[in-house]
């Protein structure tokens, strides 16, 4: 079974000591909720998987994507979208301009302004390109992060607390934009929370970190 | 990644932009100062050198007033800074300094110098304001009070410029303390407000800053442009000596020039050990005093002068800027008068030309300084961040290197050197000596800001296929272009403040607007050392206006830059 992601035997160690382990195989459309207390290393799992580990953390085992190994790819070029808390909305771009920078290259300007242009109005933001991100509201800008992302054709999802910053109306409404989009596009998704509901909500299965290891 | 590979090396490179030139300069120093000159046909060693030294009768004053000068600057600025912060910190007038404070920062000392002398001289601007009313005075006084014997004056405008560099790094330091916290737990136990501040929140800040203290104590003890302007002139101090003799036409007196730096740079590393002894002793002092449980009294009376004393500083420097310029459009001006006959723009078209020269001059220094100190930096900020290691104590003992190690001690010796090894002095020998001073500021100034921008930008970049040029470029650096311009408008300001490196290394052929008007200070042509005073100043200001506009203008329509 080579599609999705597959954690194999996946370990990250602090300065030599185990800090956190996963061997699991997330198919694609499916979601796996990770829980756990603050400082558990629910974080530093997703890191282990975009290749962006501090320094004095190291990981053993591999991450396959796609029967792809990327353990040791450079983060730009594994193809691992992530949501944070925060839109990380870049903010010297305007709306369009932060869509333009997770599209993909290739096509011409004007079917890229059409792609950028239909993704806003699929997530209701129609006209929205030439807006400064400052300007949007915090549902707003967390639907750009989602589009940002999936504009740059992910071949997987991690989300590290990606609706705690919402109230629980606009939080629902995300969950399910996110939830549907990802099964929609066949996307493994990996997701870190300590809400419940976000875990109830994705249906999938739950794993629960306790400190030292798992 | 062939990127990462000349990436990697700029941190060495850097280091050696900017160490380089020192230990090559004290290296040049020490073999003339052994009686080693090839050049002059001097075959070292010998210990001649520093028996000419020592035969100078006015060496003891030189060195007295050298030690003077620099510790009382460093108390007096060191005090201010603390009784402000602890008597004001969070409050309306503390928000005016801090407000004042990047444009005093800029000010040239040369510049300020000159203007405090304009104001408290005989004749000068407060005599006049007070003249014929509250004096009696006709004509000036006959008093000695710019170049005074105790080089009380020059303390005063070394005073005047420390303060805002100090209360600057301790803004950066308070940052990160957590101080209103620690204030009401301590006002709570009962200790006032100064008592409050200087036990639980002036010793984490002073481990902060103590190396800026050490750069203003070695800088008060080795200055030479401000020294001209105010200080004593028979003898004048050591650093002054040195100069002159550098500038000898017998070329032997340069071994005794080394011969003085080598004394200089002892009497700043004995300065030093006193001032590290002392600190131990206010610790145990203060440790003695909480044992004790004594609570603080006098708290207003320390508040009250700590205003008064920032407000001095500022208006010593404001007043003084203030002064110059009314000198630059001065016709005649008789002595009580308050102002002069305005002359238009009169001096500034006599001075014009060389004006003209100088500032181009300026501009090319300082320009290709700080173009090369931002690019070193920002590939240091940036190498850093690819290999996740950071700065550690050690690498900012390095990076304040070259402001602990007084100029005079080495920029004579790089001089000689360079006439040894046959290298032209002019204008590339120059932009490499401000480099090693323009370096650390940019870095200090450039490195806080860079090191708290929200990495997770960078892995969203990364995760939506930017490579990491790709994060650099087109991320990172236009979030960052404000704090950019301001480290870059820092370095032009140190390099256009630059006196010693200017005049050494450029052998008299490169001429800026700080060589300009420091030569004007013998002359005492007011109303020229005003024009180029407030040229200087310009040149110093202009670059901070950019680095505030230009970020204004090219993010107007997003307001998540505009913290």
């Amino acid at each position: 079974m080579a599609d999705g992601l597959i954690l194999d035997r996946l370990a990250v160690t602090r300065h030599g000591a185990p800090l956190v382990a996963l061997d699991r195989v997330i198919p694609p459309g499916a979601v796996l909720t990770v829980m756990g207390p603050s400082g558990v290393g629910k974080s530093t799992l997703l890191a282990a998987i975009t290749g962006t580990l501090a320094p004095g953390f190291a990981c053993t085992g591999r991450v396959v994507l796609n029967g792809r190994d990327i353990t040791a790819a450079p983060p730009h070029t594994r193809r691992v979208g992530i949501l944070f808390q925060d839109d990380l909305l870049f903010p010297h771009l305007s709306v369009g301009e932060n869509l333009a920078f997770g599209l993909r290259g290739g096509g011409d300007r004007a079917a890229r302004r059409a792609r950028i242009a239909a993704a806003l109005a699929e997530v209701g933001l129609d006209g929205f390109a030439g807006r400064d991100p400052a300007t949007l509201s915090g549902g707003q800008k967390a639907r750009v992060a989602l589009m940002r992302m999936l504009l740059s054709d992910p071949a997987a999802l991690l989300l590290d607390e990606a609706f705690s910053g919402l109230d629980a109306d606009r939080r629902a409404r995300m969950r399910t934009l996110v939830f549907d989009r990802a099964h929609a596009l066949g996307l493994p998704v990996l997701m870190v929370t300590h809400d419940h509901a976000d875990a109830d909500a994705a249906g999938g299965d739950v794993i629960d970190l306790r400190p030292g290891g798992a | 990644m062939a990127q990462a590979g000349w990436l990697r090396a700029l941190p060495a490179l850097t280091l050696l932009a900017m160490l380089g030139p020192v230990a090559a300069g004290l290296a040049g120093t020490v073999l003339p100062a052994f009686g080693h000159m090839p050049g002059i046909g001097a075959q070292g060693p010998s210990l001649a050198p520093f028996v000419a030294l020592l035969a100078w009768p006015g060496l003891g004053a030189a060195v007295w007033t050298s030690v003077f000068t620099g510790l009382m600057a460093t108390v007096l600025s060191l005090g201010a800074v603390v009784l402000i912060t602890a008597g004001w910190w969070g409050t309306r007038p503390f928000h005016w300094f801090e407000r004042a404070l990047s444009p005093l920062l800029a000010v040239p000392h040369a510049a300020a110098a000159f203007g405090l002398a304009f104001l408290i001289a005989p004749s000068g601007w407060l005599a006049r304001l007070a003249s014929p009313a509250l004096t009696g005075w006709a004509r000036p006084p006959d008093w000695l009070i710019v170049h005074d014997p105790w080089g009380l004056s020059l303390v005063a405008g070394l005073v005047a410029k420390e303060v805002p560099f100090l209360l600057l790094m301790t803004l950066a330091a308070l940052a990160q303390a957590d101080v209103a916290r620690s204030l009401r737990v301590a006002q709570a136990l009962g200790h006032g407000r100064i008592a409050a501040w200087l036990f639980c929140v002036f010793p984490r800040v002073y481990a902060q800053t103590r190396l800026a203290v050490f750069v203003v104590l070695v800088f008060g003890m080795t200055v030479v442009d401000v020294a001209l302007i105010l200080g004593p002139s028979t003898p004048p101090p050591l650093a002054v000596q040195i100069l002159r003799w550098m500038g000898d036409p017998d070329l032997s007196q340069r071994m005794t020039a080394a011969a003085g730096a080598l004394v200089q740079l002892a009497l700043v590393l004995g300065a030093l050990a006193a001032w590290i002894g002392l600190e131990r002793l206010v610790a145990r002092a203060g440790c003695l005093w909480i044992m004790a449980g004594l609570r603080g009294r006098g708290g207003s009376a320390a508040r009250a002068a700590g205003l008064g004393l920032g407000a001095a500083s500022a208006l010593a420097v404001l007043g003084g800027l203030a002064c110059l310029a009314v000198w630059s459009v001065a016709g005649f001006w008789g002595f009580p008068d308050p102002l002069p006959a305005f002359a238009g723009l009169t001096n500034w078209a006599r001075y014009g030309p060389g004006l003209w020269d100088a500032t181009a001059d300026t501009v090319l220094v300082a320009g290709a300084a700080v173009g090369l100190a931002v690019l070193l930096v920002l590939g240091c900020l940036e190498a850093e961040h690819r290999s996740g290691r950071a700065l550690r104590t050690r690498g900012l003992w390095l990076i304040y290197l070259p402001l602990l190690v007084p100029q005079i001690a080495f920029l004579p010796g790089l001089q000689t050197l360079l006439l040894q090894i046959g290298a032209d002095t002019g204008v590339a020998p120059v932009i490499a000596a401000h480099l090693v001073f323009v370096l650390p500021y940019v870095f200090l100034s450039l490195g806080d800001p860079w090191r708290a921008w929200d990495t997770r930008h960078a892995r969203v970049a990364a995760a939506l296929g930017a490579a990491p040029g790709a994060v650099f470029w087109r991320v990172r650096l236009p979030m960052l272009l404000r704090p950019v311009l301001t480290a870059a408008a820092v370095g032009f300001a140190v390099s256009v403040g630059q006196y010693l490196p200017t005049l050494l290394i450029g052998g008299g052929r490169v001429a800026t607007l700080t060589t300009e008007a420091v030569a004007l200070a013998a002359g005492g042509d007011r109303r020229a050392i005003g024009v180029h005073g407030i040229a200087q100043t310009a040149a110093a200001l202009l670059p901070f206006a950019i680095a505030i506009a230009l970020p204004a203008i090219v993010w107007r329509k997003r307001r998540g830059l505009h913290g």
